[in-house]
């Protein structure tokens, strides 16, 4: 793994086990994220897509530990997260946070503005005193909000305002890592752009990293330096932003770009229609397990689960037959 | 929609005294604590003032006398203290002890829950009376006996109630946001949690000072009550005899018992409703 990273994880798998009946004990278990591994780099942006129920919330969870991971490692800032006990993890909380989806959800309903992100505060012992609510002011003024939020409660903030409460209790800790998941998939388009351009800024001034998890491709486009995208609770691709909506190696891939609407006149692209649903994680299929839907499937797939493997400096799929990339890469050596 | 600059207790009092019956009820159970903290000063006559028996209500003695010959109003006036006493410190220790296992089971689950939810089943399946007899009968019948036995008969109602909001509150994002922040899982139970699972314990506390004054009325009825202290149920219980003799024994007693519980029912039914439409927008 590259030097410059801030994350890395390897083999990281989170399975839930599924309650048998009383005597009928069950040893299935949803697999939502199975042996997921990348790295982030520092100050970089990585985009996380898939379809609903891929795992890749899940995964943006354990990263935190908000879900204890059933296996793998979690490397950050060289620290190995599943190793460290209660105190130590809470320390190192300060500097890996989270944005929520929802912002309805995500702040206390009984607490006012001041005290939800003042609790970062208290929790880690840090600004006593008048300093906190200066504090707490000025972390309000830097994502757009007035000081005198300060004693107002949450039903009192439209959606846009709450995530940006949201977002200032993030960044109180001064983390160098942010997990956002799906963080304006709740919000009106209009307020979408805002908070995107919001995290965008505040990454610059700050120097932050983040993981954006989204099922929405245009919002990943606009943000991600590279993205991955998440099938199954695997990572079936991984490229810098530009490569992979240019050229996507993987099926999967390329099916979800052509189902992104494009506003231009006359030219119909051909759009890729996937037959079925995505299969149960409970039960995925054999070999890889993209391919009941695959348009491009051989008798290997349904045997042989494909490793993501890289195909070029920088880009990496788990298929076996990945799409020809640009200037003659030699990518499948089947 | 809720006007902005509302804080959310003011909300409640708001949506509370749309309600006439509630309004009620709170005055009711206002009245019985205010007679409850001044019993001694209004009451006319003290428990010690022996008269002429069996006085039906009338001038002097405004609700009669009893078989011993003192005050009827006097006593009730004076047990009205005994039933707060019981109800309020009843309904402190159910709580006690409800609230804590209910939010250990809740927040923890898995077998932490199941283990506490087994032994929470084991104290509800007791038998009410046969372990309030017990009790009296091993320690004697001081009121302190009684009070202990109404928490221990009550406390599983409110922890099956408090796990219930655990268990769904504790998935909520801003419980995680926390636990994200470093907060410690006291902190997250205690500071985030609880305060969103209180609408319903409240309700049900009102509820049980109710259930619990009634019980230990009905325990003093059937004699199992604290003889030195002047209480309605033993009011009830010395009237028993003279029913057809002197009604106003147990008719007054039997009355405020009933005023008492129903303006204690109304707060706790007007509580619900001003605390269930919750404040979650």
């Amino acid at each position: 793994m590259s030097a410059d990273a801030l994350l890395t994880i390897e083999g990281l798998k989170k399975h839930f086990p599924v309650r048998g009946r009383l005597f009928n004990r069950s040893n299935d278990s949803v697999k939502a994220v199975d042996g997921v591994s990348l790295s982030v780099r520092k100050g970089e942006t990585l985009g996380l897509v898939g379809e609903s129920g891929c795992g890749k919330s899940t995964l943006g969870r354990c990263l935190l530990r908000l879900e204890e991971p059933t296996g793998g490692r979690i490397v950050f800032d060289g620290q190995d997260l599943l190793t460290l006990d209660k105190p130590a993890m809470r320390r190192l909380r300060r500097d890996m946070q989270i944005i929520f989806q929802d912002p309805y959800s995500s702040l206390n309903p009984r607490k006012a503005v001041g005290a939800i992100i003042g609790d970062a505060f208290r929790v880690h012992g840090l600004h006593k005193g008048a300093g906190r609510r200066r504090k707490v002011e000025e972390l309000l003024s830097l994502v757009g909000l007035r000081p005198e939020h300060y004693d107002r409660f949450p039903h009192e903030f439209s959606g846009g305002q709450r995530q940006r409460i949201g977002i200032a209790r993030a960044l109180a800790l001064d983390p160098k890592f942010i997990v956002a998941d799906e963080a304006v998939s709740a919000l009106d388009v209009s307020i979408q752009a805002q908070i995107l351009n919001l995290l965008v800024s505040l990454q610059r001034r700050l120097g932050l990293t983040y993981i954006f998890i989204s099922h929405n491709l245009g919002v990943v486009r606009h943000v991600s330096d590279r993205v991955g995208v998440m099938y199954l609770g695997r990572i079936v691709e991984l490229a810098p932003t530009a490569a992979l909506f240019a050229r996507p190696a993987h099926p999967y891939t390329e099916a979800l770009l052509s189902a992104v609407p494009r506003p231009s006149v006359g030219t119909a692209s051909k759009r890729i229609i996937l037959a079925g649903d995505p299969p149960s994680p409970l039960r995925p299929p054999s070999g890889c397990a993209f391919h009941p839907r695959c348009p491009h499937r051989q008798d290997i797939c349904m045997r042989e689960t494909p490793p993501l493997k890289d195909l070029a400096p920088d880009r990496a799929a788990a298929c076996h037959f990945p799409l020809t990339l640009a200037a003659a890469t030699p990518a499948a050596t089947h | 929609m809720v006007p902005a600059r509302v804080r959310p207790s003011r909300q409640v009092w708001m949506r509370f005294r749309r309600k006439k019956t509630a309004l009620f009820g709170l005055a009711g159970a206002a009245l019985f604590v205010a007679v409850a903290v001044f019993a001694p000063l209004l009451a006319p006559y003290g428990t010690m003032d022996m008269g002429p028996s069996f006085q039906p209500p009338g001038a002097e003695h405004i609700l009669g006398t009893d078989s011993l010959g003192s005050d009827v109003l006097s006593n009730m006036i004076l047990g009205t203290r005994t039933s707060l006493i019981v109800g309020l410190c009843a309904v402190l220790t159910s709580n006690a002890i409800g609230l804590t296992v209910g939010a250990i089971a809740g927040y923890f689950g898995g077998r932490t829950d199941n283990i506490l939810m087994r032994v929470t089943e084991m104290f509800q399946i007791l038998p009410q009376f046969f372990l309030a007899i017990i009790v009296v009968a091993l320690f004697g019948s001081s009121i302190w006996n009684i009070v202990f036995v109404i928490g221990i008969l009550t406390w599983p109602v409110t922890a099956r109630l408090l796990r219930a909001e655990f268990l769904s509150l504790r998935k909520r994002e801003f419980v995680d946001a926390a636990r994200a922040l470093g907060m410690s899982d006291f902190d997250l139970i205690v500071r985030e949690i609880l305060p969103n699972a209180l609408p319903p314990i409240i309700v049900n506390a009102s509820l049980q000072i109710s259930g619990a004054i009634l019980l230990e009325a009905s325990l003093s009825f059937l004699g199992l009550g604290d003889p030195e202290a002047m209480s309605w149920g033993i009011m009830l219980h010395n009237a028993q005899e003279y029913f057809n003799r002197a009604w106003w024994m147990a008719a007054f007693p039997g009355l405020a018992l009933f005023t008492t519980t129903l303006a204690l029912n109304l707060t706790g039914d007007g509580l619900n409703d001003a605390l269930n439409p919750r404040l979650r927008t």
